[in-house]
């Protein structure tokens, strides 16, 4: 070991007691699914975790009919105050336990303690903070005086920022005033348990959130389910195209946050220090697992040559391997089936001509690992160029103008995030005016927060998640037809609201 | 001796020309009492591909033209509409079989739902935008932009003219070009819509607006790659839910039918619909 090196700094998990099997949590309570268990691995061992329940259909509708029920009996009769402090409650439970989370995170996903520690999980309770809030100023979110909730949200989340994405979901569905069933992903179902257990400290309802463990057909299930009225989703385009089939010609509200291909652009005035610095921030955090990826770098052609040299120095001080280690930079992929395809459209970009670059760092011997890797001479035609890799590999592609850089950046089906670096204020806005993206980052990238709408144009998505836009998708418009007819039915009936045949067929979407 | 009339010959309107259909084809538009009128070009799928290409060419123009000056572009549409207003109402009187007052009144309705829209020009992203309070040393705004090239099947029933200026201004506000198939069996306001539109101050291909079949048409304005929205507001009688499924393949934003009186009310949803939330960080304190 030489004096440049790190001793090993490892987080203990001396705070996370996993039990041996987890449940399904359905009104309230942990049940055992009627599916076959299936196990969740560390990545980065290959060792199992905790075996995890399987949802089939009958499970599904289990949990929608405990969320109709809490949502008719109980969520619905609350003051938005109330409401809203037991969204507090939680985002307080979130930050007491943060340590815990941060492990189970780190040992179900693969990625660095630093990340799940400083990035994932404060923002879970950010999340929880800023909705809760919301739960008593709904009148104020631009939808009119006194706008309603939708009723049972069906929400499926992806692997990359597994109790994140479930805050992203679940806190803004309870601050209007809906119940939830959430299914998370496949390979990363554990915090999501850890975080039934949170709310059954904060003692909310039984039935307001439902967690169903399962594959992608539970998630069609869910998703499919006739007693829901809004799907809110997480994941590939392609998924998010066969849910917006599933649910067209119903009066279910939808929201997709479905794959990037993002741009990053650098001028050659560019802030090149904190640029060379963003660049690796936008493609390697995570190990490249994120929708909003900077995964196209597009760099102005005078500075092609020092960019790509600065960055190859830079990515060869990060250091990969145990998540857990405090000094890790690039953990684990989270699977193997995502290795396989960030193995395989990388042996494409060879193929197809591209210089193919990674940083000379050994693998760990077990687990799912990929060395961060730069593909240069790339042309807007490449697979690399235009697939999603989801994963940390960056394809460079130059540019002389402006134009060029606009044109070339809008080149994809997708409409995600870019980001753009220029000292020029004058250029920044102009050209941030011209992306078809529904994120922009000037001189910085992949910045998350709660109160800051997030969502794409085109083939990545609709609707908006984060602020005061990321609570329309879960309320109808006060005064729409809808809303009236759902009031009409409390008044003359239970004194419950009751979802009628024809408050649902007159629904806005 | 009474002056022998000089009948017009109704057309298509795409890229702000008025071509007959590349069909050849013609369909026989009547009064509800089956006398005829005038022979409408019945537009084909080329006709539809056609209009997408000049709505596409018209977006970047239309899109960063600025509010102000979009907001007069659109208030010159109700201006001239005034001007025509016996026309259309004579038109309407014809093709929907209603007594003089009520034609009138439509044309009244559309023209002052023409101005509403107008004015939400320079207004909607104040509305519908803001400042985000981020934690962290960030400029953040969110601020809505027009989504694209907007496909409309136009109302098929209630007032011809009304119906499609309900549906066609408020795409229009926030920078949207548009391909709308007209009412089938009512076109004749739409065309003269038309002729308004060409000789306002609307760049050609903003609006495009094709005569004939939704059934034919609207399948392949559904599943068109260069379209972004559709909005099915006159789809209810066609099916509907297969133009959902093919929209689905490129995620094209959708809205569903509306019937009833209150189908397309005014409205800052409408304008929104075809809006994207575009939200930017910039550093702060970068030196």
């Amino acid at each position: 070991m030489s004096f440049l090196d790190y001793a090993p700094a490892p987080e203990s998990q001396a705070l996370l007691h996993l039990r041996p099997e987890y449940g399904l949590f359905i009104d309230g309570e942990f049940v055992a699914g009627r599916g076959e268990p299936f196990p969740t691995i560390n990545p980065a061992t290959e060792k199992q975790l905790a075996l995890i329940a399987h949802a089939n259909a009958a499970d599904v509708d289990t949990a929608v009919t405990a969320a109709r029920r809490a949502y008719e009996r109980r969520w619905s009769t609350l003051s938005g105050s109330d409401r809203g402090k037991y969204l507090f409650r939680i985002a307080r439970l979130v930050q007491e336990r943060a340590r815990e989370l941060a492990v189970a995170e780190t040992l179900d996903n693969g990625k660095p303690i630093t990340e799940s520690r400083d990035v994932d999980i404060p923002l879970v309770a950010a999340w929880f903070f800023y909705y809760a809030g919301w739960a008593d100023k709904l009148d104020h979110a631009g939808l009119g005086v006194d706008p309603a909730a939708r009723g049972v949200a069906a929400q499926v989340i992806p692997w990359n920022f597994p109790l994140l994405m479930l805050a992203w979901k679940i806190a803004p569905a309870l601050a209007s005033g809906n119940t939830v069933v959430l299914k998370p992903a496949e390979t990363t179902s554990l915090t999501a348990l850890l975080f039934a257990e949170i709310l059954q400290q904060a003692e909310l309802p039984a039935g307001v959130v439902n967690i169903v463990t399962g594959g992608r057909e539970t998630g069609q299930a869910l998703v499919g389910h006739a007693d829901v009225d809004l799907v809110a989703f997480t994941g590939s385009t392609g998924a998010g195209r066969a849910i917006a089939r599933a649910v067209a010609g119903t009066d279910k509200k939808i929201i997709l946050e479905l794959g990037g291909k993002a741009a990053n652009i650098v001028f050659d005035d560019a802030p090149i220090d904190q640029a060379i610095e963003g660049i690796v921030n936008g493609i390697f955090f995570n190990q490249g697992h994120v929708c909003c990826a900077g995964s196209r770098l597009l760099v102005q052609e005078s500075i092609h040559d020092e960019v790509v040299d600065r960055l190859k120095r830079r990515l060869s001080t990060l250091r990969l391997g145990d998540p857990l280690d405090k000094n890790t930079d690039i953990g684990a992929i989270n699977s193997a089936d995502q290795l396989k395809r960030i193995t395989e459209l990388s042996a494409i970009g060879e193929e197809e001509g591209a210089e193919r670059w990674s940083p000379d760092c050994e693998l760990p011997e077990n687990g799912f690992w990929f060395r961060p890797t730069i593909f240069t001479n790339v042309s807007t035609s490449h697979r690399i160029a235009r697939d999603e890799v989801f994963g940390p590999v960056l394809s460079v592609l130059t540019f002389r103008t402006p134009e060029e850089a606009i044109a070339k950046a809008n080149n994809t089906p997708y409409g995600l995030s870019a980001g753009i670096w220029s000292d020029k204020g004058s250029r920044v806005l102009a050209v941030a005016d011209r992306l078809r993206a529904g994120v922009i980052w000037a001189n910085t990238f992949n910045r998350f927060d709660p109160a800051s709408p997030f969502g794409g144009y085109k083939e990545s998505g609709y609707g908006r998640e984060g602020g005061r836009h990321g609570l329309a998708a879960y309320l109808r418009p006060a005064g729409s037809a809808a809303v009236a007819a759902a009031r009409h039915a409390v008044t003359v009936e239970s004194g419950h609201p009751v979802k009628s045949p024809a408050a649902r067929k007159k629904a806005a979407k | 001796m009474t002056r022998l009339a000089v009948p017009k010959t109704y057309k298509l309107y795409i890229g702000g020309t008025f071509p007959r259909s590349e069909s050849g084809r013609v369909y026989a538009v009547t009064t509800p009492g089956g006398d005829f009128l005038a022979n409408a070009a019945q537009a084909s799928r080329k006709d539809a591909r056609d209009a997408v290409v000049a709505a596409r060419s018209a977006f970047g123009g239309w899109s960063r033209a600025t509010p102000y000056n979009r907001g007069q572009v659109l208030y010159r549409i109700a201006e001239l509409l005034e001007g025509r207003r016996t026309q259309f109402a004579h038109e309407i009187m014809q093709s929907e079989g209603v007594p003089a007052p009520a034609a009138g009144r439509q044309v009244d309705e559309a023209i002052d739902r023409w101005v509403w829209y107008a004015g939400w020009a320079d207004k909607y992203l104040q509305v519908a935008g803001n400042a985000n309070p981020v934690s962290g040393p960030y400029f953040n705004l969110s601020v809505p932009e027009p989504t694209g090239v907007v496909a409309i099947i136009a109302p098929q029933s209630g007032g011809s003219l009304l119906g499609l200026v309900s549906a066609v201004a408020p795409a229009l506000v926030s920078g949207n070009t548009v391909v709308v198939v007209a009412d089938e069996t009512r076109p004749l306001s739409a065309i003269t819509l038309g002729e308004v539109l060409a000789t306002s101050d609307v760049p050609g291909g903003v609006v495009n607006i094709l005569t004939g079949s939704p059934a034919e048409m609207a399948p392949w304005l559904a599943s068109h790659a260069d379209v972004n929205a559709i909005d099915l507001l006159g789809a209810g009688d066609v099916d509907w839910v297969h133009l959902e499924i093919d929209a689905a393949e490129t995620l094209t934003r959708v809205l569903q039918p509306e019937s009833g009186a209150d189908a397309a009310a005014p409205s800052l949803a409408r304008i929104l619909a075809f809006t994207e939330t575009k939200t930017v960080w910039h550093t702060k304190g970068l030196l």
